[in-house]
């Protein structure tokens, strides 16, 4: 059952935080997000009940922020960076290495479900390009080798 | 992650490897500014002090920060003041470095702001990809609060606070003051229209004033030290040490922290150690991150504050100086860019969400060898249709660097269409696409 007690308890300090419970929506999106790995219908329907909105209300949320994922992730979600200074320092080679290596576009989950692949946005970490996020850590100054090795250590 | 510290007010701390811990920071002398504000000076004198240090926000407008508190009403009933931690610039890259390695200078600025307006419950929206920054600036809440800094009656001088930190969720338009308002209330990220100001209609419905993170950081130092001496550093109304971020083709990338009005082209060739590649020179430089206008080589002579760089035809914006060498398409580049802000559009207003979606596929063709002579005016164009007639400055931030990038580098833009495609797609890095 999702969320689990750890999540609910938290769920109910993140509502404390806040002068309208409308406010912790995106907390308590993240929080169940954390724990099934992305937003299920029936999430949007306990969110909306949670912080008392139309059901309508969080689906447009969820769709609205890219963080939020209607889709299971591979345990490793890998978010590579692809804007200008990115590019300058050679994102695209990094993301056409992993599109061959993993056998997976943009938006794709290897079918052992290790790996899951998307491009995003600037990440705030442009002097370390190029750079990708895995589930919540930077790695920054990416080559083909450190990404090679990278890759291999995660199971 | 990398920092020059040639001159170090904002960056002091940075080179302890502990330097996000409260002890560090009191050691560093950390936490004098705070009690001086809450026992010696009433919250007008605070705002009095910053107005008159001429500190500028550092978010990219350049509005006077002391002036911004001054717009919040007097007296009694809720008031917000929000620290912006939703740096997403592209190019921008100084405010996570304080967030990780400062995150207590931060909280000393946020919490005599919140004094200075009159707020009891502070809030800090951070970027929702900053989860190691969440992290570390929760563990300072955490520290301040234990130490008496965040809480009922600070310090004994009977002023509570309480800060909450706020998680977004991956939207570049919630930089936006009015729309990380609107997504501080648990809604979509869309931009309200102005007037009313959040000084009168913010959060909830209050006066509310919003900070960005840099803008905060200087806070404390102009408390402790006074505006005079703020004022003496950097140049006239271009007051204060300024965090440079430099990506790109330069040898060293970084946040270089110098006085406003320091010489782009000392920045480039001196702190970020010239060009990455020898047989590679400057071609473009985008002084202050993404959303404003390009420079070409010929045009770095060029001091880097407010007033200097919107002199020359650009903005300082959030001072994400992108370095280009000779190997960059300039249609490829401001490809990039566009699909950036397409992606990025709240969607509300229609010459945004329709013009950046053009925008792209008026460049892909052109990258595609299908351009026509007459897409050169039509980005130009549609950039007067935009610039101007949005609710926020999102549409702004594309129209600004599109009219610059197709001006400036016209003959590079024709030749595509001449050429049929990318004259130097054949010499670029592979993957191209």
């Amino acid at each position: 059952m999702i969320p689990g007690k750890e999540t609910e308890s938290r769920i109910e300090t993140a509502l404390l935080e806040y002068p309208r419970p409308q406010s912790a929506l995106l907390a308590v999106l993240h929080l169940i997000q954390a724990e099934r790995g992305y937003i299920a219908d029936e999430d949007i329907e306990y969110a909306a009940k949670r912080v008392d909105v139309p059901v309508a209300h969080v689906a447009g949320v969820v769709s609205f922020y890219t963080m939020f994922r209607r889709q299971p992730p591979g345990r490793h979600h890998l978010q590579v960076c692809r804007t200008l200074s990115c590019q300058l320092r050679g994102c695209r080679e990094i993301i056409n290495h992993l599109r061959k290596r993993l056998g997976i576009a943009e938006g794709g989950v290897t079918s052992d479900g290790r790996f899951s692949l998307v491009t995003v946005e600037c990440l705030g970490s442009c002097d370390t390009a190029p750079m990708m996020q895995v589930n919540d850590d930077y790695h920054e100054g990416l080559t083909i080798e450190r990404l090679d090795a990278l890759l291999d250590s995660m199971k | 992650m990398t920092d020059g510290r040639s001159q170090t007010l904002l960056l002091k701390n940075l080179h302890r490897s502990d330097s996000a811990t409260l002890e560090a920071y009191l050691q560093g002398g950390g936490y004098r500014a705070l009690p001086r504000a809450l026992k010696e000076m009433t919250p007008e004198q605070v705002v009095e002090e910053v107005k008159a240090s001429g500190l500028r926000g550092r978010g990219g407008a350049g509005f006077p920060t002391g002036m911004k508190w001054g717009f919040m009403p007097k007296g009694p009933g809720p008031k917000y003041l929000v620290l912006n931690a939703d740096e997403s610039e592209p190019g921008t890259f100084k405010d996570r470095l304080l967030l990780e390695r400062d995150p207590h200078l931060v909280l000393e600025g946020f919490l005599i702001g919140c004094y200075a307006v009159g707020c009891h419950h502070g809030f800090i929206y951070i970027r929702g990809e900053f989860v190691r920054p969440y992290q570390i600036l929760l563990q300072a809440v955490q520290e301040a609060r234990a130490a008496g800094y965040v809480g009922k009656n600070l310090l004994g001088s009977g002023y509570d606070l309480e800060i909450t930190i706020y998680r977004g969720a991956g939207a570049y338009i919630c930089g936006e003051e009015t729309a990380l308002l609107e997504s501080l209330e648990g809604k979509l990220g869309h931009p309200r229209l102005k007037p009313p100001f959040p000084a009168q209609v913010g959060l909830y419905g209050k006066p509310t004033s919003v900070n960005n993170v840099e803008t905060i950081a200087n806070v404390p130092m102009i408390v402790e030290m006074g505006a005079n001496w703020y004022g003496n550093i950097g140049r006239p109304k271009n007051t204060g040490p300024k965090l440079f971020c430099l990506s790109g083709h330069v040898r060293k990338p970084g946040v270089y922290e110098l006085p406003l009005g320091i010489p782009l082209r000392e920045l480039i060739y001196q702190h970020a150690g010239g060009m990455l590649r020898e047989d590679r020179p400057l071609k473009a430089v985008v002084p202050g991150g993404s959303s404003v206008p390009v420079l070409r080589a010929d045009q770095i002579d060029v001091l880097m504050d407010f007033d200097s760089l919107a002199a020359a035809g650009t903005l300082l914006g959030s001072a994400g100086v992108i370095v280009m060498d000779d190997s960059v398409c300039m249609v490829d580049a401001l490809l990039n860019l566009a699909r950036f802000y397409a992606h990025e559009s709240c969607g509300q207003c229609t010459p945004c969400r329709e013009g950046t979606g053009w925008y792209v596929q008026i460049l892909e063709r052109l990258e595609r060898g299908e351009g026509k002579k007459s897409d050169l005016d039509l980005l130009l164009d549609l950039s007067d249709r935009i610039q101007g007639n949005t609710i926020c400055p999102l549409g702004d931030a594309v129209a600004m660097p599109v009219r610059s990038y197709v001006t400036q580098f016209r003959e590079e833009f024709e030749e595509h269409v001449a050429a049929k495609g990318c004259p130097l797609a054949a010499a670029a890095a592979p993957g191209r696409a």
